[in-house]
């Protein structure tokens, strides 16, 4: 059996001002033709005005066995969020 | 919807698998109880892992056969504008059937696996796709029976506990929205037609009917993985409520266009505030699950002529990719 | 499909260029259409899945331009037929298009031969119509010129592929091209129907669009690392109704229903 072509991952803008966002993936041969498949696949109704692929194994994606030292430490730090602190009602525009 | 367990029940399915650390499973279990989304990397019992495997890589079968009894006609569409819709749907569900292998790929299957499993036969799909598509009014009924209850079947599964499985199916939905409502106008037009034309929907629906309730899998009493798959939201409405579901929404439109279901025990009940009907011949449906359909020798072997012509294709992609890297790394 | 309703009326062409038009606009629609239903054949048996729902979404755009140009045609002609009425009810003397549309799938390299070759002179031909003096026409191409130039491309990208992949598939990319390079000729030519029409600004002067396919297809080929084809003599007939054999089978197959009932609305 001939090796499968690899998987591409698609992210599509769906509109000017908007990011990327992740759609789905596809299989190709090569950049080119991962870019046609992605159009010809995840576009047929108007989702889209600009494309990304990236071949999925050059993706780095975090361990979720550590998502515990990953993301909770993030937890503790609610100083960095504007509710923290407490400024009377009558001072404005702060 | 061609994800009912089309199995008979596996003697040493599902729980806990030897080995399994049990506090992992029970984190497990609770995410899924707390109707969190399970994600590729995240930790998963094996038989949960297989269970998704067999049921994404046999949906997505049924997307990939079911483009043949429809394509069927792609060629003989009686007007531009049904051409170019049958197109558009025969092509969505190849659209379908590649969003789904994707799912499974997640789960550490490749595409090429499934469907070599599909090619030697070790893999089910839909038993609907194994009955012929004799006349225009079979492109009508598909639409409508068939997609209906496919839809019917796959809503829920946007909210099913695997993440991957999940997004694809809302993509599906959201594209399928309008192939029921294509065959419904194809059998209203027939219906409201020439007298021949009539005929012909109404012989489609004699035909159809039956093996679209099937569609929905054995009765919940039978249903060997029903309740292990209810737990993980794998699954989240039984084989027989979805059945009752379908046919309570689907008789009605019958008598709108003035074709009658085929089943004579077919009653009203106001007690349960639904409709009766006669009872499913199962042997029929387990024989097509085996793979004596009457077409399905058909259906296997344009998949696997399809897939065998293509190989030297998609070879000299890669082997052209394979140069052009060599010259760039040279 | 939405034709009318994008087609402006046009009362301002006198009625003397109708009978040339409404031909024209059949050499034009019926290109589109066979070709669009060589492509459906493909549906649900590609080499690749990718692959099924590219050659889906060129078929789907050649349906979208026949329709678009026999619904045109008919109005047009103004003898109450329509696009269906066009498609379905005229036999094989009575099509317009050019033989290599006509010409069977056979495998992916050939169909992929024949995509490139239409679609190259295609996208030329739209780029010139964009401008026709006949509105309705221009407007047909600014929306399909768009779409050729796509098919165009992937086109080529298969056949670089596929030329310059494995010993079979570069075999198969020059029997493909070879079997259609005989209806080349018949593309650019213009007749004594068409003529008039381009002197009034209405049809391309085909006979113009033959250097830069020339240029675009050599570029194609070399890339694809194979030979140009050379063929003695041009193959034509299409343009005036006589067809090659394969064009009785294809209209057997996709006018049966229409024409098994003739009273039917489907």
């Amino acid at each position: 059996m001939s090796r499968e072509w690899p998987l591409w991952e698609v992210f599509i803008r769906t509109k000017g001002g908007l990011s990327h966002r992740h759609a789905g993936s596809v299989h190709a041969p090569d950049p080119e033709l991962a870019m046609r498949h992605a159009r010809d696949t995840y576009t047929r109704r108007m989702e889209g005005v600009s494309l990304w692929v990236v071949r999925s194994s050059d993706i780095v994606a975090s361990d979720p066995a550590q998502d515990g030292p990953m993301f909770e430490p993030a937890e503790g730090k609610i100083y960095r969020h504007p509710t923290f602190y407490e400024i009377p009602d009558v001072v404005k525009h702060i | 919807m061609y994800t009912t367990e089309l199995g008979k029940p596996d003697a040493k399915a599902p729980v806990a698998i030897g080995g399994e650390d049990p506090a992992l499973v029970a984190a497990f279990e609770a995410r899924v109880a707390a109707d969190e989304f399970i994600e590729p990397k995240d930790w998963m019992p094996e038989a949960y892992r297989r269970t998704l495997v067999r049921q994404i890589s046999q949906h997505a079968h049924s997307e990939i056969v079911g483009m043949l009894p429809e394509g069927n006609w792609l060629t003989r569409a009686p007007s531009l504008r049904r051409k170019a819709v049958l197109l558009a749907k025969v092509q969505d569900e190849g659209g379908h059937g590649l969003y789904l292998y994707c799912a499974a790929e997640t789960l550490g299957t490749s595409r090429d696996e499934m469907i070599d499993a599909l090619h030697s036969g070790k893999a089910k799909y839909s038993t609907i796709f194994n009955y012929p598509t004799l006349t225009w009014a079979d492109i009508g009924a598909i639409g409508w029976l068939v997609d209906g209850a496919a839809i019917m079947n796959q809503v829920p599964l946007q909210r099913t506990s695997y993440g991957p499985y999940a997004r694809a199916m809302v993509r599906v939905c959201k594209e399928e929205s309008f192939h029921q409502r294509q065959g419904y106008e194809i059998m209203m037009a027939l219906a409201g037609g020439t007298p021949d034309q009539k005929a012909m929907a109404q012989d489609a629906l004699n035909r159809w009917w039956w093996p679209s309730i099937m569609m929905f899998g054995p009765p919940d009493d039978n249903s060997p993985n029903s309740a292990q798959s209810m737990r993980w939201r794998i699954k989240r409405d039984t084989n027989d409520e979805l059945r009752q579901k379908f046919v309570d929404v689907t008789v009605p439109q019958a008598e709108y266009i003035g074709l009658t279901v085929p089943d004579p025990d077919l009653v009203w009940n106001a007690d349960k505030g639904g409709y009766d009907f006669g009872a499913i011949d199962w042997e029929e449906f387990y024989a097509v699950v085996r793979g004596e359909g009457p077409v399905a020798k058909e259906r296997m072997k344009a998949r696997r002529d399809a897939w065998d012509e293509g190989a030297w294709v998609r070879e000299a992609a890669s082997a052209y990719e394979a140069t052009r890297a060599a010259r760039r790394a040279a | 499909m939405q034709a009318q309703s994008s087609i402006k009326s046009d009362a301002h062409l006198p009625a003397q260029w109708h009978p040339a038009l409404f031909d024209y606009l059949l050499r034009l629609g019926d290109d589109s259409l066979i070709l669009g239903q060589r492509l459906t054949e493909w549906c649900g048996h590609a080499p690749a899945l990718e692959v099924d729902l590219s050659l889906a979404n060129i078929g789907l755009d050649l349906i979208g331009q026949a329709t678009l140009f026999l619904e045109l045609a008919g109005e047009v002609e103004g003898k109450g037929r329509n696009g269906d009425r066009l498609a379905f009810h005229r036999d094989v003397l009575a099509f317009r298009n050019c033989l290599l549309v006509e010409q069977p799938n056979g495998d992916f390299a050939q169909t992929m031969a024949r995509q490139l070759l239409f679609s190259t002179y295609s996208h030329a031909l739209f780029e010139g119509l964009c401008q026709s003096a006949e509105p309705r026409i221009a407007e047909i191409a600014a929306k399909a010129v768009k779409e050729v130039r796509y098919h165009a491309e992937l086109a080529a990208d298969w056949v670089i592929r596929l030329g310059d992949g494995t010993e079979d598939s570069s075999t198969r990319m020059i029997d493909g091209l070879d079997w259609h390079w005989r209806f080349v000729e018949e593309l650019f030519e213009v007749d004594a129907l068409e003529q008039p029409l381009v002197e009034a600004g209405i049809a391309v002067d085909r006979t113009q669009l033959r250097a830069a396919f020339d240029t675009r297809i050599a570029a194609v080929l070399t890339e694809a690392t194979l030979p140009l084809p050379v063929y003695p003599r041009g193959i034509k007939g299409g343009r005036t109704g006589h067809h090659s054999e394969h064009l009785g089978h294809l209209l057997a197959v996709m006018q049966y229903l229409p024409r098994s009932y003739p009273d039917a609305v489907w």
